[in-house]
């Protein structure tokens, strides 16, 4: 069976694609949206996390045909205007990232957070983004930009 | 003509991936123009046209070119294009050259643009390796910036009518003398190739009066990686293009005897490539190419090999042939290690054990190939553009100027894509199948077919007076390499020595090379050495430490750290190490915690203090300090490849386990900023005594010595 639409960053996509393909690869070969990365293929590293009606999720382990209705968001949906999201402008400035390539995971995966919890703590934030995977070793960053990106959005997602 | 390597630095032994890959060198620019000018003569400021420069052309030994044009370029617009081969991997090169190249134009780095790595339009670079970006790299384009500069004054100043001194260039402006307007930089170049021979005694502003480099500045295009706009090789797409898979034997050194494709080719859509050995397929998309390789059928046969249970017994019986084995690698020898022995109060004999490790970039291997009208382009993630380029036109038998490679800023390598598989795998399935192809290795395949860190065994035999006089130091290390292999110690009586072995996985630069394993065993040792004597093993390390520059950052860290001030609490430990590599100086002090009854360790502490000479960018350094060191946690306490019959045990990250946020302790950076000494490159050295400090914390926390990288894989078992 084909899935003929996709909902992802606030609008009806259309698509023709196979129902057993990975939202992972129907997001970047097909969409041509190719921030969300492929880092493992075993949901074990992060690089591919988008949300799903808000939910962390790893794209590389969900068919795109059981995504359904769900309404994706990804990187590239993040900022909006061409004003970078205030988690963007926290990882810019605590030099949260090298190679960059975890980068669009972690900040989906922060982004999950923060609506769900807009004050975590530092073990919080270590806590859910354990499945991410920043082979360069910029945790100690990844976690202050996130406590950074909290104070400045002060109680939610905006 | 002689064989060098075109490389700028003498190659390690250990940069196996390397040997037997090594071309001629020849002289290919034979239109050089400056040859007939004479070096240091302006001929002309400016041209119309590319008339000297062939971009991408190997120059005898590797040396760079003296054009000025063929580095920089300044539009109409006054944008500043700067050309390199260097590949930008996370390690912030292309922010810090930037910078070096704004200081010297006078110019906001903004304006600036590298071009980097792009084998039809940068000038040849042997690869993005050896830490030597840096000290290599950065000075040559600190001199193409000052050249750019005199230049841009010679122009004002004829352009202008006025005297050349009356100009100064500033904030990306030459400015006239007073009352006289001043020089936009593209209204005196109009767009054209800039003319000139680079003087090497160009002068170049002293690292004391910089004010661009030197500063923080922060990643440059880092907004296209925090939106996800920045494209790597793997997130390439071409008109037209498929996608790739290749066949892999299910072991290694299998041959395959019998291949059966019909269900393959019976897909719809999808073309299967055969070339000798080589089966591929290609596919419209990655899923179905993924199910027509899995419908190959193909019969193997297997050799024996030997498994990761009995590597160190294989490595140290089964010596490479020569002397040293490959690379070579002569002994040091001073004095006698059986006199100083005997003149030893205490002597300590130790082995240490060194287990394969996978770099595991989190992009693996990609690349995406392109065939038109016989000339060949690829995108990919290497660390070596020019070496590919060379892989590619030897495969397919082209002219290397037929060949063009192309390496977006890359999703890291770690020293682990100094190769082009993913290339040559990729451009073959483009040719078998007349379309671009796009590549991308699975995380399995990563782990299985890239080449690992050598694996290693390392036995030390010392002496030692109740003084702390060293008196005798014996130190043989098979396999893992030789860098950092001499110890920095004051010993009258040393024997030390590399011995190659006939490995049994594919393997080669990793990271700091044998730099971290060869400290590991000696800053252990040290600690053991130590204790034999009684001695705090900070003030045993100094009385043998001669060179200054190692003094000091073991004395910042120990400073910072506050070692001897406190005793460390019930079940912690403190260690402290130090050591150099690749003109970098590092000591680092840990703290770390083991649970003896759950046997979790963890480094909660790391303390680094770490001179480079000249910092180029002091966040970016700690950057790199700090995630070498989390890195470097990984191979100290659980990172290891085990293998049987020619299978790799653990190719997946369920298995392979890698330095997560739980690792992560708390970093406290020291950074010895010494204006004065040229600058070294950053990315290895802060890693090597991660292992040795974090092993001496858990002898202290429990007094049990492991010998063993990685220490703790199944957590801390009491012997």
């Amino acid at each position: 069976m084909d899935i003929k639409e996709l909902h992802v960053n606030g609008s009806a996509r259309p698509v023709a694609a196979d129902a057993e393909r990975s939202l992972l690869s129907v997001l970047r070969d097909d969409l041509d949206l190719t921030g969300t990365k492929y880092g493992c293929g075993e949901g074990r590293c992060g690089a591919c996390t988008v949300l799903i009606d808000g939910q962390p999720t790893r794209s590389c382990q969900r068919a795109v045909g059981d995504v359904a209705g769900g309404k994706v968001r990804t990187i590239e949906g993040l900022a909006t205007d061409g004003k970078l999201h205030p988690l963007q402008e926290a990882f810019l400035q605590a030099g949260a990232l090298q190679c960059g390539y975890c980068t669009p995971g972690m900040l989906m995966a922060a982004l999950g957070l923060l609506s769900r919890d807009p004050e975590p703590s530092h073990d919080d934030i270590a806590r859910a983004l354990s499945v991410n995977v920043c082979r360069c070793g910029a945790y100690a960053r990844i976690v202050a930009a996130v406590e950074q990106a909290a104070r400045v959005m002060k109680g939610g997602d905006k | 003509m002689s064989q060098r390597h075109p490389s700028e630095f003498p190659l390690e032994p250990e940069r196996y991936e390397l040997l037997g890959n090594v071309p001629p060198s020849f002289d290919l620019d034979r239109r050089a123009f400056f040859r007939l000018a004479g070096a240091g003569v302006v001929v002309a400021l400016l041209a119309d046209e590319v008339v000297a420069f062939q971009p991408g052309r190997q120059r005898p030994g590797g040396a760079a070119p003296k054009e000025l044009g063929a580095w920089l370029h300044i539009g109409e617009d006054s944008a500043v294009t700067v050309f390199t081969g260097k590949v930008e991997v996370g390690q912030n090169i292309r922010t810090s050259l930037t910078q070096v190249v704004a200081e010297e134009l006078r110019c906001p780095p903004a304006r600036i643009r590298l071009v980097m790595a792009d084998t039809a339009l940068t000038p040849y670079d042997f690869g993005t390796a050896g830490s030597r970006t840096t000290p290599a790299m950065a000075p040559q384009l600190r001199l193409v910036g000052a050249a750019a500069r005199e230049l841009l004054l010679d122009l004002a100043a004829e352009q202008g009518q006025v005297k050349r001194e009356t100009l100064t260039v500033a904030e990306g402006k030459v400015n006239g003398p007073e009352g006289k307007p001043s020089f936009e930089f593209g209204q005196l170049t109009k767009g054209k190739k800039l003319v000139k021979v680079i003087d090497d005694k160009t002068p170049t502003t002293p690292a004391e009066k910089w004010t661009v480099a030197g500063t923080p500045l922060p990643k440059v295009d880092g907004s296209a990686f925090v939106t996800g706009a920045h494209r790597y090789a793997s997130d390439v797409k071409r008109p037209g293009m498929l996608f790739g898979k290749v066949l892999r034997p299910p072991a290694f050194k299998a041959k395959m005897t019998a291949v059966q494709t019909r269900e393959a080719e019976a897909m719809e859509g999808v073309v299967v490539v055969r070339d000798g050995d080589f089966v591929g397929v290609v596919a419209p998309t990655e899923h179905r190419a993924a199910r027509a390789i899995a419908a190959v059928r193909a019969e193997w046969k297997f050799t024996e090999q030997p498994s990761s249970d009995e590597l160190y017994k294989y490595l140290k019986e089964h010596p490479a042939a020569g002397r040293g084995g490959p690379g070579g690698g002569r002994p040091t020898t001073r004095g006698s290690v059986k006199d100083g022995l005997k003149q030893a109060d205490k002597t300590v004999e130790g082995t240490y054990t060194i287990a394969y490790i996978a770099h595991a970039p989190l992009e693996p291997r990609a690349a995406v190939a392109e065939w038109e009208d016989g000339k060949l382009t690829v995108w990919t993630g290497t660390q070596m553009p020019f070496g590919v380029r060379r892989e590619l036109a030897t495969a397919f038998g082209l002219d290397q100027e037929k060949v063009r490679v192309i390496v977006p800023d890359t999703g890291s390598g770690y020293g682990g894509k100094h190769t082009g598989e993913a290339a040559l795998e990729a451009a073959r399935l483009a040719k078998g199948a007349g379309k671009p192809v796009k590549l991308v290795w699975t995380r399995q395949e990563e782990f299985t077919w890239a080449y690992f860190r050598p694996a290693g065994v390392i036995e030390v035999n010392a002496g030692v007076r109740k003084d702390g006089t060293l008196t005798a130091w014996e130190f043989h290390n098979y396999n893992s390499g030789g860098s950092a292999l001499a110890t920095p110690y004051d010993v009258a009586n040393v024997h030390q020595e590399f011995h190659g072995a006939d490995a049994p996985l594919r393997q080669g630069s990793y990271r700091a090379l044998a730099a971290t394993a060869n400290h590991f065993a000696r800053e252990s040792h040290m600690d053991d050495l130590a204790h034999a004597v009684g001695l705090d093993p900070l003030a045993f390390r100094l009385k043998s430490l001669k060179e200054p520059r190692l003094r000091a950052v073991l004395e910042a860290a120990a400073a910072q750290f506050g070692w001897g001030k406190a005793k460390a609490p019930e079940g912690r430990g403190f260690g402290l190490a130090v050591g150099t590599e690749k003109g970098g100086y590092v000591a680092t002090c840990a703290e770390v915690s083991v649970d003896r009854r759950s046997g979790a360790v963890k480094a909660e502490r790391v303390v680094t203090a770490f001179e480079c000479g000249a910092v180029l960018n002091p966040d970016g350094l700690k950057n790199q300090i700090e995630g070498a060191a989390m890195m470097a946690l990984g191979g100290a306490l659980f990172e290891e490849i085990r293998f049987k019959d020619g299978k790799v045990l653990n190719a997946r990250f369920a298995d392979y386990r890698v330095p997560r946020f739980r690792d992560v302790p708390v970093f406290e950076t020291v950074l010895l900023n010494r204006t004065d000494l040229p600058s070294a490159g950053a990315g290895e050295a802060p890693m090597i005594t991660v292992a040795p400090a974090v092993g001496n914390a858990i002898f202290q926390a429990t007094g049990v010595r492991l010998r063993s990288m990685p220490m703790v894989p199944q957590g801390f078992r009491a012997p």
